[in-house]
């Protein structure tokens, strides 16, 4: 570091303008990350929150959407039920629903169905748990839409009315919306095209006769494995693990993607600029670089050299980078999908140190390609 | 033996250098079919410890493919180069860069040193390279080519001949058995070059180094024990 550091001193207006741009990019990598995590959280944090291993869907129902497509029944479930390793088996019943609050407000509901007192019953912040026929636990996110405790909402074009009587612990999100429990009792009615107008009842949920479901949500034994395999080759289903399931959210797989390529052309960037600067900065040191190996350095001493000031210079102004982008991140707007977590965004950071190292190491071998003969001035 | 041989720090830390330089029967070509040339010819030259001998010659003649090969940067296609009576000419690559800092000090034209390390830091980078000791202190040596009161400064606030002395300073560090000249006085003047030249014998001669300067000024020969003249690749003394 003898060399580099005094590089780094001499050479500051240079570096000084390297170390923005790789502080830049950091931004923009810990922004997309931050992106990347609120859309996710606000795709599927729902399923993320659920204490489900997998999910079982009817057998070849289309990946994309398929919570919404698939229609399980009472036998598939049964089946789940016997297989080895499952401790529960429980029907859900997913749907997306548009309400109009008691205030006129227009909300965009996933509604979940579960049983009461399955292991799918969400914890509640406020309120009380899913279980009154007409009773709704709606996500805390749900009250930046003017929603309460006692709040009427009525489902458009069945006039359906649901009470506002919980909210969940956190955000509870599923396809960009707020999700609702309900008692899987009720929507059953509201799927089969028999839930009155007005506030549903028991006698209204006795006289149904309708026991199918979207998809079995399934819990394995403490320290048991499910085989997914071989229950769904007995349930007629096709069933995935809990992170993969993610996929079967609206438009997940797409996003992700999306933001997934934004980033990794971000590293490729950084990688390429990085690698430009010390291109340049190795071409401009060539015959300071032919003394030094004129005089006896050696070439692992140059190189190393070379990478500790590369290294130095993406991690200060990567931890730059990182700071402006968290507070940036702070100052997002409420409504934008933003969350800033550790483990993504110190990934993203580290991304950008070692593609930024890469790049700068395949500029900087080129000094074991200088002649130290040049050090004499070219001549021989 | 003076202040300056007492106070290098690398001399107490490893043994006496190696003495003496001795090219035999040295031959280089250079280039491919039609335009190879010869640019040494059976070069043969040797230098005692403590001498200082001048190489003059027309451009083009092969003064600095002798310094080259003297200074093992580059192989003669045959022939044998000796320091201290070791043959440098079989040493592997790797072996012949530590043999360069051990055992040579390089003065290039305009000093060559390098712009982000003050007068002081030149010298204790090589210190480093050679692993010298850590209490090594580059003021001994700036003092001995009156240079003491710039070891702050870096060379783009050094004049030609500041530069240069630097640079001689930076040569000496690890007190090399061979000292190798290329042209030390291109970018001085008159008055400067001859301070210059006579500091580079005074040293030579002082510390028992085996020194070649390869030059085009033959105003500075006066200070030289042995004069030789490069033409055609062939080196003949005067």
């Amino acid at each position: 570091m003898f060399l580099a550091l005094r590089e780094l001193s001499f050479a500051k207006g240079r570096f000084s303008l390297m170390g923005a741009v790789i502080a830049l990019i950091s931004v923009l990598t810990v922004i997309l990350s931050g992106l990347s995590s609120g859309l996710v959280n606000d795709g599927v944090s729902g399923l993320k929150s659920l204490p489900a291993t997998a999910f079982a869907f009817d057998e070849g129902t289309k990946t994309d959407n398929a919570f919404s497509r698939s229609v399980v029944d009472q036998d598939q479930i049964e089946s789940w039920r016997g297989q080895e390793g499952v401790a529960e088996a429980a029907p859900m019943g997913s749907s997306m629903m548009n309400a109009t609050s008691d205030s006129g407000k227009q909300v965009d509901l996933a509604f979940f169905g579960i049983e009461p007192n399955s292991f799918l019953a969400p914890e509640v912040s406020e309120g009380q748990q899913v279980g009154p026929v007409a009773g709704i636990v709606v996500s805390e996110t749900a009250r930046d839409e003017g929603i309460d405790l006692g709040t009427v909402l009525t489902l458009d074009r069945i006039d359906t009315e649901l009470t506002v009587i919980g909210f969940t612990q956190g955000q509870a999100t599923f396809g960009h919306v707020d999700i609702a429990y309900l008692p899987l009792a009720t929507w059953q009615l509201i799927a089969a095209g028999q839930a009155p107008a007005g506030a549903p009842t028991a006698d209204h949920v006795d006289g149904l006769d309708f026991e199918l479901g979207s998809v079995v949500a399934l819990r394995a034994a403490d320290g048991r494995s499910i085989d997914l395999a071989a229950g769904d080759a007995v349930a007629g289903t096709t069933s995935m693990p809990l992170a993969e399931s993610f996929n079967a959210s609206p438009g997940y797989q797409a996003e992700t993607m999306t933001l997934s390529m934004i980033q990794v052309f971000l590293y490729a960037i950084c990688a390429l600029v990085v690698g430009a600067f010390f291109s340049v900065w190795t071409i401009q040191r060539r015959h300071e670089i032919a003394v030094l190996r004129a005089i006896g350095a050696p070439v692992r001493f140059l190189l190393r050299d070379g990478l500790a000031q590369a290294a130095l210079l993406l991690v200060l102004f990567t931890a730059v980078g990182l700071a402006a982008g968290v507070g940036l991140g702070a100052a997002m707007p409420a409504g934008m999908p933003f969350a800033l977590e550790y483990g993504p965004v110190m990934s993203a950071a580290f991304m950008t140190i070692v593609l930024g190292l890469v790049g700068a190491a395949v500029s900087i071998v080129r000094i074991a390609r200088i002649d130290p003969l040049t050090a004499l001035g070219g001549q021989r | 033996m003076s202040q300056l041989a007492h106070q290098t720090d690398l001399r107490s830390s490893r043994p006496q250098a190696l003495a003496g330089l001795e090219l035999e029967d040295v031959s280089l070509t250079l280039g491919d079919g039609e335009d190879r040339i010869k640019v040494l010819d059976r070069v043969s030259l040797t230098v005692e410890s403590g001498e200082f001998a001048a190489v003059v010659g027309p451009s083009g003649s092969g003064k600095s493919s002798l310094l080259a090969i003297a200074g093992a940067l580059s192989l003669p296609d045959t022939g044998t180069v000796r320091v201290g009576g070791e043959d440098i000419t079989a040493l592997k690559p790797s072996a012949r860069a530590r043999h360069r800092l051990e055992n040579v000090g390089f003065v290039f034209q305009s000093g060559n040193l390098i712009p982000s390390l003050t007068a002081g830091d030149q010298l204790r980078m090589v210190n480093r390279l050679a692993k010298g000791p850590r209490s090594f202190s580059p003021d001994p040596l700036l003092e001995a080519v009156g240079m003491t009161h710039r070891a702050k400064h870096r060379p783009g606030q050094l004049s030609g001949g500041e530069r240069q002395r630097v640079g001689i300073a930076r040569a000496m560090v690890t007190r090399p058995a061979v000292m190798l000249l290329d042209e030390p006085t291109a970018a001085l003047d008159s008055a400067r070059s001859h301070e210059v030249v006579a500091l580079l014998a005074e040293r030579s001669r002082e510390l028992g180094i085996a020194t070649v300067m390869v030059t085009h000024d033959i105003s500075v020969l006066e200070h030289c024990d042995s004069l030789y003249e490069m033409e055609d690749g062939r080196l003949n003394k005067r």
